[in-house]
């Protein structure tokens, strides 16, 4: 139990895909336009993760270290072709909006990034909550960085939410300034730079903060007993 | 048999390797046919669906009663042919819609789709895929402005020639501030879906007088058994 919490803890901010391993920036930064882009394309994204961090850790006692690299490109790959068609013909709303970016996941290095570093030594269900939490992970940074693009660049948040997730979420669409001129460089992809940066430098203070509040912690004062 | 393939010696025998990459291509495929199999209909069907979802935003509902997506004729424009969708009401044709092209802006293309009547006015016009940038030139999406609403009602003699260009120009037709490029590729695809139509016009209405015959079958069918 205590393993699953430290696997959600790695895909959500320690190893998170984007913060901490820099990996799947391409796709990052096409997409991230608005909050709702980047939501779709983490979603359609976790999904791969998962079910290809299921197959390969399903294999992973067949597939040997000297054609391991072929044999995970052609199974994330199959997925990727499989979740194409599936959302195209049953959930063509979707499709309309992700469509561009499904085949995007392919070279999503994350995902075979997953596979040879977690679900080929691991077993099938903790393969499965890695490729869960580092799917979230990546979602989770996919919206914070499209949600301060489209804060910026075009002062409104989640539009076009309603398209994705149906009517239900239409109130998730904010127009924060309306005759908002717009602020186009955030919405070109020096944007998607920018913003980057800076979550990077601000997940580094937080952590080089924690770093020092844990060491005078742990460095106690003369009086007080180790014991405790 | 799967024990043995598991034995580590097994495993480092020289066919191991080509006999999984083979196996694993092997199942790859037949899952992906299999899908294939099981979406092709569907997928087809929403395209249909889409297609005419689009052809209904630029010739008004008033304008057919036929399906409009299956009456089709390929003309050749140049280098390429074009698929015009007939609107045809009571038998005759009273409008086409077609895509028409134009490189946009960095030269990539545009794609629009446009519905004219039987006089050559234009019914409206939609742009359907684009690489404009976001913010500047993606103003043509009538989901952004209502631009592209102001060539309703167009046609070749209005404005005269002379006035289908942007007012930078010397036109009719506003730019957007700061994407001149963009609005100015619009009008020339729009102005050359209007020429195709006035170069083509017999075959498009369907004019020669194949209109009797193509009655006809259609009573014919309703008399057959």
């Amino acid at each position: 139990m205590n393993d699953y919490r430290g696997i959600f803890a790695d895909g959500l901010w320690h190893n998170n895909v984007v913060l901490a391993q820099m990996l799947a920036l391409c796709p990052l930064m096409a997409v991230t336009t608005t909050a709702t882009n980047g939501l779709g394309m983490g979603l359609a994204t976790t999904g791969v993760l998962l079910a290809a961090n299921v197959v390969i850790a399903g294999l992973r006692r067949w597939i040997t270290q000297e054609v391991r690299i072929p044999v995970f490109v052609l199974l994330i790959a199959a997925l990727v072709t499989l979740a194409d068609m599936a959302i195209n013909a049953w959930l063509h709303e979707l499709y309309k909006v992700l469509g561009l970016f499904i085949p995007l996941i392919v070279v999503n290095c994350a995902v075979l990034g997953r596979a040879e570093s977690f679900a080929s030594r691991q077993p099938v269900r903790a393969a499965a909550v890695d490729g869960l939490a580092m799917g979230l992970g990546y979602t989770l940074a996919l919206i914070v960085i499209g949600g301060c693009r489209e804060l910026l660049g075009s002062a409104t948040l989640f539009a076009g939410a309603s398209l994705l997730l149906g009517q239900r979420f239409a109130f998730l669409e904010t127009t924060l300034i309306h005759d908002y001129q717009g602020f186009l460089l955030m919405l070109l992809p020096p944007g998607g730079f920018l913003v980057l940066g800076f979550l990077l430098a601000g997940k580094r203070v937080l952590e080089q903060r924690r770093r020092r509040v844990e060491r005078t912690a742990s460095a106690p004062g003369p009086m007080s007993s180790p014991a405790n | 048999m799967i024990e043995r393939l598991l034995k580590p010696e097994t495993r480092q025998t020289l066919g191991y390797h080509p006999l999984l990459l083979g196996g694993v291509a092997l199942l790859v495929s037949l899952t992906i046919g299999v899908a294939d199999r099981l979406t092709r209909a569907d997928i087809a069907q929403r395209q249909l669906e889409d297609l005419q979802a689009t052809l209904q935003q630029v010739v008004p509902a008033s304008y057919y009663d036929n399906a409009l997506v299956r009456d089709t004729v390929t003309v050749g424009n140049g280098d390429r042919s074009v698929r015009v969708y007939r609107a045809r009401r009571g038998g005759q044709v009273r409008a086409v819609c077609y895509q028409v092209t134009a490189p946009g802006y960095g030269n990539t293309a545009m794609v629009l789709i446009i519905g004219v009547d039987r006089d050559g006015v234009l019914l409206g016009a939609r742009v359907i895929s684009h690489a404009e940038t976001p913010g500047l030139g993606d103003k043509i999406e009538l989901r952004k402005s209502d631009w592209i609403l102001g060539f309703n009602g167009r046609s070749l003699g209005d404005p005269p020639p002379a006035g289908w260009a942007v007012k930078k120009d010397g036109g009719i037709f506003d730019q957007f501030t700061g994407a001149t490029i963009t609005p100015r590729a619009v009008v020339k695809a729009v102005r050359g879906g209007l020429d195709f139509f006035a170069a083509h016009r017999a075959v498009l209405l369907d004019e020669p007088s194949t209109l009797s015959p193509a009655d006809g079958a259609v009573g014919m069918r309703g008399v057959g058994p």
